[in-house]
């Protein structure tokens, strides 16, 4: 498992990668930033670093449900990688792959519906104060060891004081296009306002890659993008806006 | 246009009473990279093999904090980490947690061109380096007396020291300022384009001395310590924590294309955002520019351009 957290006003951040005991990957990546000089740990040095924060602690097993179980399985016997609710595409899949019928089911439904996804949130106070958070299992069956934009600052997340972004989707196509910093760095260099920044990121930044956004800027927006079928999302606002939304 | 390079072999509080004996190494050992760059260039070789040929070199030199000479961590293991780019196709490859293959960045190379990933870490990099049949070898090979010494004394002073930084006395000296013991250095990188503009960046590293384990720096973050696309290409170092924080490398091609500015100008206004002693970089453009500014005390590099311009340098100089 890997997350990273990002604090908006001084562009604090922590990351972990690699977790298999830790309950709340997010937490641990908050405690990198404000307990250790570094800001990512990974693998068998974060796991010691959980046992001495005295974070929860699970098995392994605590964390893997029947679902999982039963697309490993498929995914192995189709050799190939699944995406975040992409289609999944037979062989390696390359950055071009381009989305195919799924002969995968599952209880008589297209895998892609059981496909697991990463989560994401990202917050403004009233005082415009941005963060943003990040946590995943990363890809199905994926290569032991395999690091994807989660936990990349400036990738999967980043807050800056203008914004606060956390992306979802194909990571390496979220980290070729460092999708997070991108929308910051719209509104940074180019000026633009949040929704146009996100707007311009996931149209003209993610090449054939399949990925979604998050976001809210200093100024109390919220904003989210996509250039998948769908992104599972809610937003809130203070004057009493919300919505949840699949597609 | 025409072919340009520059490589580094870190940034930090290189002190200028800097003795001979660690001067001269390092400077010949930039020649040596530089040459061999230069030669690969002239030959058409694609920037992409120049920077991982170049990298090769610098991590095989037990002077630079790459592969053999490497720093060490908290528990006296070597973690090596390092990342490729391309900047046309924008592939890239990384690896982190690396203690036994020779050449980290052939590994990332190796990622870039041969999974479906980007970045592998720990354990799956190195049996991924075993399937791919790369050299390995025991730990032992890269650790030097040197960086034995070096995290004797970081941890004597009990606090995380990067390479570069002066030996740490009882009374830190006025004059390092910029060292609270924080300065950050050693990493060693390479950016080239050809006369097509292809572009092409590459990073390897050890990290900082006495870091814990696990734990990763800038260097195999695309966008922090390494980034290339169709108009620049950029190898940071520095004090790691600073320049995923600051997106250094994604920066500078950012400000390129938002602004407007030069290589130069947009080089040189990231670094001026990173607080004073914590980074530099080298970086070259599609047409050929090239830029290395630091913030640090110093910053060993070396770039030439196809006009004949050559640049050996550790300090200020009058052609940054």
């Amino acid at each position: 498992m890997e997350a990273s957290i990002m604090d908006g006003p001084k562009r604090r951040c922590g990351a972990v990668s690699g977790l298999s005991t830790v309950k709340n990957p997010v937490s641990l990546a908050r405690l990198v930033m404000d307990k250790s000089p570094h800001s990512y740990l990974a693998f068998s040095g974060a796991e010691d670093f959980a046992k001495k924060q005295g974070v929860e602690l699970v098995d392994n097993e605590y964390f893997i449900t029947e679902d999982n179980v039963g697309m490993l399985k498929l995914a192995k016997e189709a050799n190939s990688i699944l995406f975040d609710y992409r289609i999944p595409t037979i062989g390696t899949c390359g950055a071009g792959a381009a989305a195919m019928e799924s002969p995968l089911q599952m209880n008589g439904l297209p895998i892609s519906v059981y496909a697991p996804e990463t989560v994401g949130c990202v917050v403004v106070d009233k005082e415009g104060r941005c963060a943003a958070a990040t946590s995943t299992g990363g890809l199905m069956n994926k290569m032991t060891g395999r690091i994807g934009d989660s936990p990349l600052i400036g990738s999967g997340t980043y807050a800056c004081d203008l914004c606060g972004v956390s992306c979802t989707g194909e990571g390496e196509a979220i980290i070729r296009s460092t999708l997070a910093r991108e929308v910051g760095a719209v509104m940074e260099y180019k000026g633009l306002n949040l929704h146009e920044a996100v707007d311009f990121v996931i149209k003209n930044r993610l090449d054939e890659g399949k990925a979604g956004l998050i976001a809210v800027s200093k100024n109390g927006e919220v904003a989210c993008g996509f250039n998948t079928t769908g992104m599972f999302r809610g937003c809130a606002t203070e004057d009493g806006f919300m919505e949840v939304g699949v597609w | 246009m025409g072919w340009a390079i520059a490589v580094h072999g870190g940034a930090g509080d290189i002190p200028l009473s800097l003795p001979p004996e660690k001067r001269l190494p390092r400077e010949a050992g930039l020649r040596r990279c530089l040459d061999v760059g230069i030669a690969a260039l002239k030959a058409h070789n694609h920037p992409l093999d120049v920077v991982e040929l170049v990298v090769r070199e610098l991590e095989n030199n037990p002077h630079f904090n790459a592969g053999k000479g490497s720093v060490l961590t908290t528990s006296g293991t070597v973690e090596m980490e390092a990342c490729i780019m391309d900047g046309k196709t924008m592939k890239c490859g990384a690896v982190s947690g690396v203690s036994t293959v020779v050449n980290a960045i052939s590994l990332a190379r190796l990622v870039m061109d041969k999974t479906p990933h980007i970045y592998l870490a720990f354990d799956g990099a190195e049996a991924f380096a075993r399937e791919q049949g790369l050299e390995t070898v025991e730990m032992s090979h890269f650790i030097t007396p040197e960086n034995i010494e070096r995290l004797k004394q970081a941890q004597e002073a009990d606090r995380v020291q990067l390479d570069y930084t002066q030996p740490i006395q009882k009374e830190v000296p006025k004059d390092a300022a910029l060292a609270d013991g924080d300065s950050q250095i050693g990493t060693v990188g390479c950016v080239a384009v050809d006369n097509e503009g292809n572009l092409a960046t590459a990073t390897s590293t050890g990290g900082i001395v006495n870091k814990m384990v696990g734990r990763i720096g800038d260097t195999p973050i695309i966008g922090a310590g390494t980034y290339a696309n169709h108009l620049c290409a950029v190898s940071a170092t520095g004090r790691g924590e600073a320049i995923i924080r600051g997106t250094i490398a994604r920066d500078v091609a950012a400000v390129m294309e938002f602004k407007g500015l030069s290589l130069k100008e947009a080089a040189a206004y990231v670094i001026d955002q990173v607080p004073r002693g914590n980074a530099g970089l080298v970086a070259v453009s599609s047409t050929g520019e090239v830029a290395m500014p630091f913030n640090t005390t110093g910053m060993f590099r070396a770039c030439a351009t196809e006009d004949g311009y050559s640049e050996i340098a550790i300090w200020d100089s009058p052609t940054k």
